[in-house]
Order: structure tokens, then C-alpha cells, then sequence
């Protein structure tokens, strides 16, 4: 039995029934992490030490004949993003190379008191800005199936680490798309909820009104047991409503039956890759000929998400970042300069990667004085528009299905010099955070050539995790 | 149009310190991305309220207490500055 390609299910039963220990569970997925890092640069940080000695505080209540919880002594990994006490945290960015955080984020919290077994951090965008994992300061991540292509981003470490088996599941952000497409890219199931569902406390900011925390699994049946352990509310995030939290594990199994799936046709237009379309297409008919129905819709705003985003995004980062000034954390600068003001400019100009200033130059100009209502708050109106749009569509439909990408992965280096391209990749994954719904990619194919995954995305109504769950659940069911 | 000049004005708002390369660089590829915003102008907004908040909640409060995740030592560590007396050293605000 190869031990770091077991399931949670699989997991608990074997740590129950004696199959193998906890450390030596630990020991299978730290070996993975390490072998597979050489080739594919994911991890960021192996917490090696503190991984062994959870797995040994679960291996003596496995001994005491102690009842296990469900993810206890699961081992996983966490976006570079999720402040970790005592554990480097750097946001893949110069700026906090050396950063150790005071305090747990509340997720992480969450999980340690569940029993997980922390595997490391992963390689991210520098502050979750990008879609390949490419603008790091640890250098790009490279897509486990074929290392010429990027793993997708920002989250791309912690698909990638789904993806070799170095854990059981991750952690990643999703603010544009930086779950959805990287699974998507590495070919695994990846969860963006729904905005406010999971506390971001603790949670390095991107973009404040976009953010969302979610799971990287292998299946959607893991992904249901971690989001049942990390969503709810949290007084340390005012954002986290108290929407009760179903259980996600318990509704996972069912039937498609009758379910109304919205199509729309601007997710299969000729922008998208014929290759992705036909395979989602495939897909489709799959859950059609089991008792799904298919129903054409229009989402013709979604043209305007990209440029509404563009706005969004950069404003709130600048105003996110604008508290990093090298003072109460961060590194100094080389040249440190004469009075406090130089020394922000220089340890800010020192510290951020060539896409954060970008994304901070943008976002100044937006919200600065005399621009303010022609950017920023239009982007916020049109936002209103798409809300209203995909609230209609989902008056006619229970869920609306596209592909993630337009495209599988591309190679290594063909967009990270061309700021706007990089932006485009994320043109079906941007409404969704626009519109705050939830949405799940599940693996439906591979191109014929360089078979790179190819992913579809089943997205819901706000709060509806647990149908969007079941339905790739489902399909799960019909492939395998 | 995106003069250079407009790029080091903006800089300068973000406290961020550009090298001549990077305001070139920046002044051609925001040329291109403000150039593709501009798509916006095509939709009347004029009825519609902007959206800063998707689930509609509303001034969430909390009762007044503080509540210490950590102790000021904890916090004074991640400061890469010297310090003194449980205080930050910065570099001068005003200059003599």
C-alpha cells in the first residue's frame, strides 16, 4: 500500500485499525514532499520537525485506544499565505523573507486543534497577485505533470502538492481564481466558497471585498470533510456571516436527477481552447445522461469582469499593502537611506516584486483624487450589474457549469513579461469572486498532445457548497 | 496617454522607489491595461449602487474588549529595526 495516496477516509480507517502509524504515515508524505520538491519546486518551507511530533502525539492516542477525529493525524500543507506561529511565513515575497509570524491564522488554528499534521508552506504568487506561481521570490513552481508548464496560480504549491501526493489535502486563496485554476492546471479538486464562509483572520490581505479561503483535494469527498472543519464564523474576520454550516460530508451523496445545470454559451466562446470546451462538453453530457438537465443561459457581462476586476483588485491590494513599511515587520533595506520616509520608499521599493509594484501603481491611480469615481466606484456599479446577472441565472438554474481555464497550463516564462495576458487567464474564474458564489473545479480530461488536465468548474448560488459538492461528487462517481 | 512623468507622480503616492527602467516599463504596460478598462465606458451605470459587500452584511460589531492574541515582545521580535525600551528606533521623521 502506498501511503501517500490514501484518502481521509482511507486515512482514519487504517490510523484506527492499526494498518499503519501515524508516523509512519507523516514519514511517506515528508519523503514525497522532499523527492518531489527537487523536480517541481513547491514547497517553500518542510516542517519536518513539528510534522513528527504531531504524528507521535496521535500515534499515543491511537495506543490509549483514544477515538480519532476525522482529520486527525491527516497530513497537509498551507498556501505560504496562512500565518503560522513560530513557522516562516513569506508570502513568496522579498519583503518578508524572514517573517515568523506571532500568532495561528484562524484556519490554521482550526486544523491544529483538529490533530492535521502540518507537511510545510508552498510557493505562491508574491501575495497571491499571478497565475502561474511564476512572480515569487522562491522561484516558479513547475507543473507536476509535465515541468515545462506552471502549475497555475497564485496557489500554485499547494496544487502541486495535492498533486504528488506530498499531502493529503491543502490550502490556497482564491481571489480571481488562484484555487480553481491551479487545480484545474495540476489536475485535482479545488474549492473556491463562497465570500465569507471561511474566517480570513490571520490570512495575509490581497484584495479585501474578493478574498476567499478554500481546500485543494483529490476528491471531492475530502474536500467536504476539510471545508466542514474550516467554515463558519470567526470574530476575528466581521466578514464571516452566521450562516449555519451543513454538513457537507453527510450531503455529498446523491443523485443529479432533475437538476437544472446553466450553460452558458460566453464560457465555450472562441477564446477558449477547443480542446477545453469539447472536454467540459463531454462532461456535461455525462451528468445530462444521468438525469441532469441542460439548460443554454446568457452571462453576457462577464465581458466586463476582467477590466472590473482590474480596478477591484489593485485598489484594494494598495491599500492592503500600504501598511508594509519595513517598520513593525518585513526586512530592511539594503540601503536604509537618511529620514523615515526614504526609508519607506526604499524598503518598499527593495522588498516588492515587479507585479506588486504593478498591481500598487494601479491601485494608487484608481482611488487617488479626481479618479476615484471614474474607477474605482464604476468597477464597484458594474460589479452590482454581474451580481444581479448570475442572481438571475440562478433564479432559472440550481448550478451553472464552464470550464476553469481557457486554456490548459502553458509553458514556463510565455506570459510573466506581459502583465495583461496574465490577467486574461483568469477571464472565467473572475466573475465568480465578483459575484462572491461559490464554485468547484473537478478534473474532467487531459489534452491529446502534452496531456495537461483540463478542468470544469460547477458553480452555485451564495452558500450552496454542499450542492456544488455533490455534483462533482456525482460526476466522480460516473468517470471512476 | 500615461506620460513617465504621470508613473513617478504616482510612485511617489505609494511610497514605492521605481528604478528608471521600471517607470518605462510600467508607463508602456499601463498604456495597454488602461487602454482594455476602458471597456467599461460602454455600460451606463448611472441607476445603479455600487456593490462593496456580497453577502449584505452590515455594520457587524463587537463588544469592547481587547483580545491579546500575543504579547507586546511577540510583536517588538518581527521588527527587523533595533529596539529600545520595548520601543521601535526609526529613522528620523523630521529632518534636522
Amino acid at each position: 500500500m502506498d501511503l501517500s495516496e490514501l484518502s481521509i477516509d482511507r486515512v482514519h480507517e487504517g490510523l484506527k485499525n492499526k494498518e499503519f502509524s501515524c508516523v509512519e504515515l507523516t514519514k511517506a508524505h515528508l519523503e514525497q514532499a522532499k523527492a518531489e520538491n527537487e523536480k517541481f519546486n513547491f514547497m517553500v518551507t518542510i516542517t519536518e520537525e513539528e510534522a513528527l511530533e504531531q504524528a507521535e502525539k496521535v500515534d499515543t492516542k491511537i495506543a490509549k485506544g483514544e477515538e480519532l477525529g476525522i482529520l486527525e493525524g491527516v497530513p497537509y500543507c498551507l498556501k505560504d499565505i496562512f500565518c503560522t506561529k513560530g513557522i516562516k511565513t513569506t508570502f513568496s515575497s522579498n519583503f518578508t523573507r524572514e517573517f515568523v509570524p506571532p500568532y495561528d491564522a484562524t484556519v490554521v488554528k482550526k486544523l491544529k486543534d483538529e490533530g492535521c499534521v502540518l507537511i510545510g508552506k508552498t510557493n505562491m504568487d508574491e501575495f497571491a497577485c499571478g497565475a502561474s506561481t511564476e512572480y515569487s521570490v522562491h522561484g516558479p513552481s513547475k507543473n507536476p505533470v509535465n515541468p515545462e508548464y506552471v502549475t497555475g496560480g497564485s496557489s500554485g504549491g499547494s496544487a502541486a502538492a495535492v498533486a504528488t501526493n506530498s499531502c493529503v489535502f491543502s490550502l490556497g486563496t482564491d481571489t480571481g481564481g488562484s484555487i480553481r485554476q491551479p487545480a484545474s492546471f495540476c489536475g485535482i479538486v479545488g474549492l473556491k466558497n463562497t465570500y465569507g464562509r471561511v474566517s480570513r483572520s490571520g490570512v495575509n490581505s490581497m484584495a479585501s471585498s474578493l478574498d476567499t479561503i478554500g481546500p485543494f483535494a483529490r476528491n471531492c469527498k475530502d474536500a467536504a470533510y476539510v471545508l466542514s472543519k474550516i467554515a463558519g464564523q470567526d470574530h476575528n474576520d466581521s466578514t464571516t456571516p452566521p450562516e449555519e454550516v451543513p454538513d457537507y460530508v453527510g450531503k455529498i451523496d446523491g443523485d443529479v436527477r432533475g437538476l437544472k445545470i446553466g450553460v452558458p454559451k460566453e464560457f465555450f466562446d472562441d477564446k477558449v481552447d477547443a480542446e477545453v470546451s469539447s472536454a467540459v462538453k463531454d462532461a456535461l453530457k455525462k451528468l445530462q445522461d444521468n438525469g441532469a438537465e441542460l439548460v443554454d443561459v446568457d452571462f453576457p457581462s462577464i465581458k466586463y469582469a476582467i477590466a472590473v476586476y482590474y480596478i477591484l483588485c489593485p485598489a484594494e491590494l494598495s491599500a492592503n499593502l500600504a501598511r508594509f513599511d519595513g517598520i513593525r515587520y518585513g526586512s530592511n533595506p539594503e540601503t536604509e537611506g537618511e529620514g523615515l520616509v526614504d526609508y519607506y520608499f526604499n524598503a518598499r521599493g527593495e522588498g516588492f516584486g515587479q507585479e506588486i509594484k504593478r498591481r500598487i501603481m494601479i491601485g494608487t491611480y484608481v482611488l487617488s483624487a479626481g479618479y476615484y469615481d471614474a474607477y474605482y466606484k464604476k468597477a464597484q456599479k458594474v460589479r452590482t450589474m454581474i451580481i444581479e446577472e448570475v442572481n438571475r441565472i440562478f433564479e432559472k438554474v440550481d448550478v451553472m457549469v464552464g470550464p476553469t481555464s481557457p486554456f490548459p497550463a502553458f509553458k514556463i516564462g510565455t506570459k510573466s513579461n506581459d502583465p495583461l495576458q496574465m490577467y486574461l487567464a483568469d477571464a472565467l474564474t473572475v466573475p465568480i469572486n465578483i459575484a462572491g458564489v461559490p464554485s468547484l473545479n473537478i478534473p474532467v480530461g487531459e489534452t491529446k498532445e502534452d496531456s495537461l488536465p483540463i478542468g470544469m468548474q460547477i458553480i452555485g448560488p451564495q452558500f450552496s457548497e454542499d450542492l456544488i459538492l455533490k455534483v462533482g461528487r456525482k460526476y466522480e462517481g460516473i468517470v471512476n | 496617454m500615461i506620460s513617465e512623468e504621470q508613473v513617478k507622480q504616482v510612485a511617489k503616492l505609494a511610497r514605492l522607489n521605481l528604478t528608471d527602467e521600471e517607470v518605462k516599463t510600467f508607463a508602456g504596460q499601463f498604456e495597454e491595461i488602461f487602454g482594455y478598462i476602458e471597456i467599461l465606458d460602454e455600460i451606463d451605470t448611472s441607476d445603479v449602487k455600487e456593490t462593496s459587500q456580497v453577502t449584505g452584511l452590515e455594520n457587524v460589531t463587537e463588544s469592547d474588549e481587547a483580545v491579546r492574541k500575543c504579547s507586546g515582545d511577540d510583536l517588538l521580535v518581527c521588527s527587523p529595526l533595533p529596539k529600545e525600551r520595548k520601543q521601535i528606533r526609526v529613522k528620523p521623521a523630521i529632518k534636522k
